[in-house]
């Protein structure tokens, strides 16, 4: 009998102790996978970087099949990992159903905005970095048209179109926007090949710069744009270094930010937006492509910065109202 | 629409159906020997994988594509082994081979390069120079740093330039076609091309052909011929590996420039859905496939399709391969029929 007891309390006790050593952060990549050069990359480079500063560890866990969702974040909420960080819009549904049973953790999500007392929803104002792209676009083209080819068909990757296009438009009123999208399925982050043949039909239709918002499909667009001579606009992490001299810009989102705030300072309930001003979004200009910024073009851009800062300029946000004002 | 966009489309599509058209035909020889394949797609992931790699660290292309038909190959010869010599289900091994393939590329491909599961860009740059130098390196030593160099310098396969392509464009719609359409391929386009005659050939003229097609009709009365039925099947099963290796090669080394997890995304599965509505005949494999790729290639040029009645959406362009292939298999069209023995382990009679 005693000896049952102490055995119990022995194995409540390590329970005990594991949980409160493992009362570490966690991160939950989407399905483009951890090194998709862009959107869940950013994401690892914040966790990182809070690695690397407070010497802390975290649990990552990397999206393998849309039905694993669930179970991996009750999973991790069971182990005790405080707060779970999990990136992608794609975790919405799932996040409103898991985190009631769970009031103790408190979660974070990006790109999405879930509604919970213990959740903390990181959105971006994509389109007023895509809106920046867009300008710089329309003064680096020289055809007068330009490209956008989207990932997988949804609201949040029409909200870089639309701000694009606002930008473009803004700059460039009589010019062309050619818009595809890889698909409508998950598979459409990670078909490189695809991505290329897309960007070469709008090459062929006259467009001299695309922007290419699509996760590991980006890498195919980004590829094929250099092969064929012109210029393109990466997305979510700063892909410039991936051709240099051949990649215009990239419209930087920081998730890395968002991650790491998460991380260090812990999760404020409520919706949190990165915009323009917060630094949440930006245009990358650095050694990889300084020769391709004109002055010109850095001033129209610092000059529309400053005005979406200031108000002067609404760039419109698809996700509102499912429309886009210019086309 | 004029003459130019189409050649475009056209060009497209040529591009689009050749990793389809390898795919196809890896899949008729295996089923006309009645082993049903639907492993296709893990074999040109694999083919995909080991052909980029290989390319990323020698900066050999033509290595690469030894690396992709040898990775094909392998797990050829799993499900050979798996359903010929032991006789278990070939869907079951087809599904396996794709789950393996697409968990042993991610894992090897972290495990070499660290870019998880990426291989590093085909294109000269800093990414790529850092991962052949040592084999450079390796290789002045025993050729000279002249011919190491000249060695190591294409990690890709260029577009060739057909002889006279540029004297004839001026000839009207033939001399575009010519340049555009036919010319200013990877040479393994016209691999592809060049095996669907080969293929009629070997299966409706040669010995051989005529064993690989009754194996997959009777296989007892190849048997009672004396001709061993595993080796031919196994001789089919191989040559469906070293055809979905060139696929794979295609995919990674021709029309990209390096590995991305899960790159083939479906296209083996479309491969297969050409095969049915080829009826498993290899002329018939090429209008398929250049259906499939006329398909996407417009699709990709026109997303939303105005034709003045009604505006097509490009996700019904995608979809339509599986439609067509759903209304011949419902016996709408014509009729197909598998091989009789396709799915059957051979089971000698005692």
């Amino acid at each position: 009998m005693s000896l049952t007891k102490t055995l119990l309390a022995g194995v409540a006790l390590t329970a005990l102790t594991g949980t409160a050593a493992l009362a570490e952060p966690a991160l939950i990549f989407d399905l483009g996978g951890k090194f998709d050069k862009s959107f869940n990359e950013a994401a690892y480079m914040g966790a990182k970087r809070w690695a690397d500063e407070t010497g802390g560890t975290y649990k990552e866990l990397e999206m393998q099949s849309e039905a694993q969702r669930e179970q991996a974040l009750r999973r991790l909420a069971e182990t005790g990992a405080n707060p779970i960080v999990m990136t992608g819009f794609a975790f919405g549904d799932v996040l409103n159903q898991v985190a009631p049973d769970y009031p103790d953790t408190k979660f974070a999500i990006i790109d999405m905005v879930v509604e919970q007392p213990n959740v903390q929803s990181v959105v971006f104002t994509e389109e007023q970095g895509s809106y920046l792209a867009g300008i710089m676009a329309a003064m680096a083209s020289k055809s007068g048209t330009v490209g956008f080819i989207g990932g997988m068909d949804i609201p949040l990757i029409h909200k870089f179109e639309c701000g694009f296009a606002q930008g473009f438009k803004a700059a460039k009123p009589d010019g062309k926007v050619l818009i595809n999208y890889t698909g409508t399925t998950p598979a459409a982050w990670n078909d490189p090949v695809k991505g290329g043949e897309l960007a070469k039909a709008q090459i062929s239709q006259g467009a001299d710069v695309i922007y290419a918002a699509a996760g590991g499909t980006g890498i195919g667009i980004l590829q094929a744009a250099a092969d064929e001579g012109i210029l393109s606009v990466g997305v979510d992490s700063n892909q410039n270094h991936l051709h240099p001299g051949k990649v215009l810009t990239s419209m930087v989102k920081r998730v890395d930010n968002a991650v790491y705030d998460a991380f260090k300072n812990g999760v404020e309930p409520g919706v949190k937006v990165l915009d323009l001003k917060a630094e949440g979004v930006d245009v990358a200009i650095d050694d990889n492509n300084k020769a391709l910024v004109t002055p010109e073009m850095q001033a129209a851009v610092d000059e529309a910065r400053a005005k979406i800062a200031g108000g002067e300029i609404a760039v419109h946000d698809y996700m509102t109202d499912n429309a886009c004002p210019v086309q | 629409m004029d003459l130019n966009t189409v050649l475009q489309i056209l060009d497209s599509a040529v591009r689009l159906m050749t990793p389809l058209l390898l795919a196809c035909l890896a899949g008729l020889y295996s089923e006309r020997a009645g082993v049903f394949d639907i492993g296709l797609e893990g074999k040109m992931l694999m083919a995909a994988f080991s052909a980029a790699t290989v390319a990323a660290l020698t900066g050999n292309v033509w290595l690469g594509a030894m690396a992709g038909l040898l990775g094909a190959l392998l797990l050829a010869a799993v499900h050979g082994i798996a359903s010929i010599t032991f006789r278990g289900n070939q869907l079951i091994s087809g599904v396996a081979i794709n789950f393996l393939a697409s968990g042993l590329t991610v894992l090897l491909g972290q495990k070499i390069f660290g870019l998880g599961g990426r291989t590093p860009s085909l294109t000269p740059g800093a990414e790529l120079e850092t991962q052949v130098t040592p084999f450079r390196a390796w290789l002045s030593g025993t050729t000279g740093p002249d011919t190491a160099a000249a060695l190591t310098a294409t990690p890709r396969f260029g577009e060739i330039t057909l002889p006279l392509a540029e004297t004839l464009r001026g000839v009207p719609v033939i001399g575009p076609l010519y340049a555009e359409v036919i010319s200013g391929h990877t040479i393994l386009v016209y691999v592809a091309f060049l095996m669907v005659p080969l293929t009629w050939w070997v299966l409706y003229r040669t010995r051989f052909g005529l064993r690989l097609r009754a194996v997959g009709e009777n296989p007892a009365s190849v048997d009672t011929a004396g001709v061993s039925v595993t080796r031919l099947r196994f001789a089919a099963v191989a040559i469906a590996g070293l055809l979905c290796g060139l696929a794979g090669a295609y995919l990674a080394t021709g029309l990209s420039a390096g590995f991305v997890k899960e790159m083939t995304a479906g296209r083996g599965f479309i491969a297969l859905a050409a095969l049915i509505f080829a009826k498993w005949r290899p002329w018939g494999a090429l209008g398929a496939t250049f259906l499939f790729g006329l398909l996407e290639a417009v699709a990709n040029r026109y997303p939303n399709l105005d034709l003045g009645v009604i505006t097509v959406p490009s996700m019904f362009m995608n979809a339509l391969p599986y439609i067509l292939t759903v209304i011949i298999l419902a016996g709408f069209v014509g009729r197909a029929i598998p091989p009789r023995a396709g799915g059957e382990p051979y089971v000698k009679e005692r």
